[in-house]
């Protein structure tokens, strides 16, 4: 069985952003950049299928610029065969970046699709779920546990509540959730062997994708900003506050 | 413009951040219509009749919806919401599995978890963990919304008188089936809901040690929720979980104890209206945010604390 993972380049999520001056969006000059951890989650767990001899490829995409090449060779590092980057310059939104993955499932027709849940720049927890209505196929959002057995997954997902099991028909989208599984790290030779394993580049007219967007960013600005209060010195000063000065309890 | 608001329900009862969610639609202006696709969901199409400036329920009433699926919902709310201006949706994990994928068949972008709105076009939404809020425009025939509920007031659940309409439309895909699910049993106020909000962390060592927690909670009549650490550690199950990636929380009232104030837990709680801080190490960020620090150590202030209130 073949597995698609998309993995996205953000900023790593130990930076704190900050917008820029004019606006425009936030300032994303000289920071760190990562694979976003959920993506991180979604390569670990194609590996791990893979070590149990239910998935017998593993091929990763990333939409984005020429640099995304890195996170697709730290996924190569992690064990994944090959990669493809379709590369654009401009932002793109959930929902071209899913025509663009729907263009590349047509092609390498997988089993099985994993993407993370959530990317952590935008925050958007769409492109999933938009894969899923392009290709038709069901979707097992927010994972915690996967099992392929024959033609069909069966996916546990965190949702409010608590947990709830679904059962799709391959071929199918899963995105994951933070406690799917814990990545492991890339080790040195991995990281060698990753430089030589193939990596394909294509564009968005290649692939007949129009990533036109209805949605357009007017302005980005700071939240507004919480200031600290004041220590108290004791449980008994903090009950007073809260009965007397703030009025909550 | 007319509105359709889906409706968030077990089938039973009408989820609170379907008020919300109206609210938002009221802001946005227009006649709003709520849809409840469900199974034997009489009692929630009863009392969505009933939700203050409501003009117009439509039932949905067939087993394939009745675990929400979104490989049968989604084409239902396409088909049905074509013709509206707007298809707003509470951000839970309910509308965020089903309406990313009804805007992708509507060939639309989704706007996520909006905050507030600015003009029925324009809308303000958090990014990056809630360091950045972004004001986005849509130029999409039918604009496909999902609302936080924390940036909206939830409109009366009583007041309104809105006429039942049954919809026909079935949609199965037999892509997918429902196997279980297991949900938790609390008797405490649903943790998004609630007035009060106790969270414990890392700092509380272990599962067992929540039971602080929950006794003052219950004199509070408080909700509990925790960190990704004391989740991940196996402290308390994933659905107490406050923060970016968990439940979105503003209560009025919110007690951090044992948790240092990383951004992604910042990015559930920062807008509660007063934050309370118990934690041993007076250099931890979340002092930062809180209105009443208290340097202590948990095992005595929170016992203490629970004596006083
Ligand atoms: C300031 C600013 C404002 C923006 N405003 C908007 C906006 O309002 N609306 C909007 O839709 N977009 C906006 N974007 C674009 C946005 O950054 C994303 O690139 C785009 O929306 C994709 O969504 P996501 O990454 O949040 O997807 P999610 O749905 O959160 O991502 C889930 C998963 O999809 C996969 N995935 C997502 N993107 C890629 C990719 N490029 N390559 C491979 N896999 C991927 C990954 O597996 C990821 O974990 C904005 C960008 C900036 C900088
Ligand atoms: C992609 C991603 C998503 C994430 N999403 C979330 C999310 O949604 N929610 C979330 O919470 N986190 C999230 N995190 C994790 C986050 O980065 C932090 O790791 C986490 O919030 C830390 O939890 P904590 O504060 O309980 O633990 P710690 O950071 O370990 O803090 C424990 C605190 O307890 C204090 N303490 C210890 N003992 C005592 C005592 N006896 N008395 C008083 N104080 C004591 C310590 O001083 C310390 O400040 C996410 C991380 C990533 C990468």
């Amino acid at each position: 069985m073949k597995v698609l993972v998309a993995v996205k380049r953000v900023v790593d999520y130990n930076v704190k952003v900050r917008v820029k001056a004019d606006n425009s969006g936030v300032d994303l000059a000289n920071v760190k950049m990562s694979m976003n951890p959920f993506c991180e989650i979604a390569v670990e767990e194609a590996v791990r299928l893979k070590e149990k001899g239910v998935a017998t490829e593993i091929v990763v995409v990333s939409i984005g610029p020429a640099t995304a090449q890195e996170q697709l060779r730290t996924a190569l590092a992690l064990g994944a065969d090959r990669a493809i980057l379709v590369e654009s310059a401009e932002e793109l939104t959930s929902l071209a970046v899913a025509k663009l993955l729907k263009a590349v499932v047509d092609k390498e027709q997988p089993q099985l699709v994993i993407l993370g849940k959530q990317a952590i720049d935008s925050d958007n927890n769409q492109t999933g779920q938009m894969l899923a209505a392009l290709t038709g196929y069901g979707q097992g959002t927010f994972a915690s546990k996967v099992e392929v057995s024959g033609d069909s997954v069966a996916v546990t997902r965190e949702i409010d509540g608590g947990a709830q099991t679904v059962s799709l028909k391959l071929p199918a989208i899963v995105t994951t959730d933070l406690r799917l599984n814990e990545p492991r790290y890339a080790s040195l030779p991995n990281i060698m062997k990753a430089k030589k394993k193939p990596l394909e580049s294509l564009t968005p007219e290649a692939l007949g994708v129009s990533t036109a967007s209805t949605n357009k960013t007017v302005k980005v600005e700071a939240p507004a900003a919480r200031s600290a209060g004041i220590k108290v010195k004791s449980v008994a000063e903090l009950v007073e506050k809260l009965k007397n000065e703030a009025k909550v309890i | 413009m007319t509105i359709l608001v889906i409706a968030e329900h077990d089938n039973k009862v009408l989820a609170p951040a379907t008020l919300n969610t109206v609210a938002a639609a009221a802001k946005i202006g227009g006649d709003i219509h709520v849809l409840v696709a469900g199974q034997g969901a009489g009692a929630v199409a009863e009392a969505a009749a009933k939700v203050a400036g409501v003009s117009k329920v439509l039932v949905a009433d067939n087993a394939a919806y009745a675990h929400q699926l979104p490989e049968n919902v989604a084409p239902l709310v396409a088909e049905l919401g074509a013709g509206y201006s707007h298809i707003l949706a509470a951000a839970t994990s309910n509308g965020k599995n089903i309406l990313p994928r009804v805007a992708a068949q509507l060939d639309v972008d989704q706007i996520s978890e909006i905050i507030s709105v600015e003009s029925a076009d324009t809308f303000k939404r958090p990014i990056y963990a809630g360091n950045a809020i972004a004001t986005v425009q849509s130029n999409a025939s039918v604009k496909v919304i999902t609302v936080r509920a924390t940036g909206f007031d939830p409109v009366a659940a009583e007041g309104g008188s809105a006429a039942v309409e049954a919809v026909a439309a079935a949609h199965d895909a037999g892509t997918s089936s429902f196997v279980g699910e297991e949900l938790a049993k609390s008797d405490r106020p649903e943790l998004t809901a609630a007035k009060i909000v106790v969270s414990g962390g890392r700092g509380m060592q272990n599962g067992d040690n929540f039971k602080h927690l929950y006794a003052l909670a219950d004199k509070l009549g408080a909700s509990v929720g925790a960190s990704r650490a004391a989740v991940d550690a196996g402290f308390v199950p994933n659905d107490m979980q406050v923060g970016q990636t968990g439940k979105i929380v503003a209560p009025q009232l919110y007690i951090a104890v044992g948790i240092s104030g990383a951004i992604q837990h910042l990015a559930g709680m920062k807008d509660s209206k007063v934050i309370v801080a118990i934690n041993k190490d007076e250099e931890a960020p979340i002092f930062q945010v809180a209105d009443y620090g208290l340097v202590a150590d948990l095992f005595e202030a929170v016992p203490e604390l629970e004596k006083l209130v």
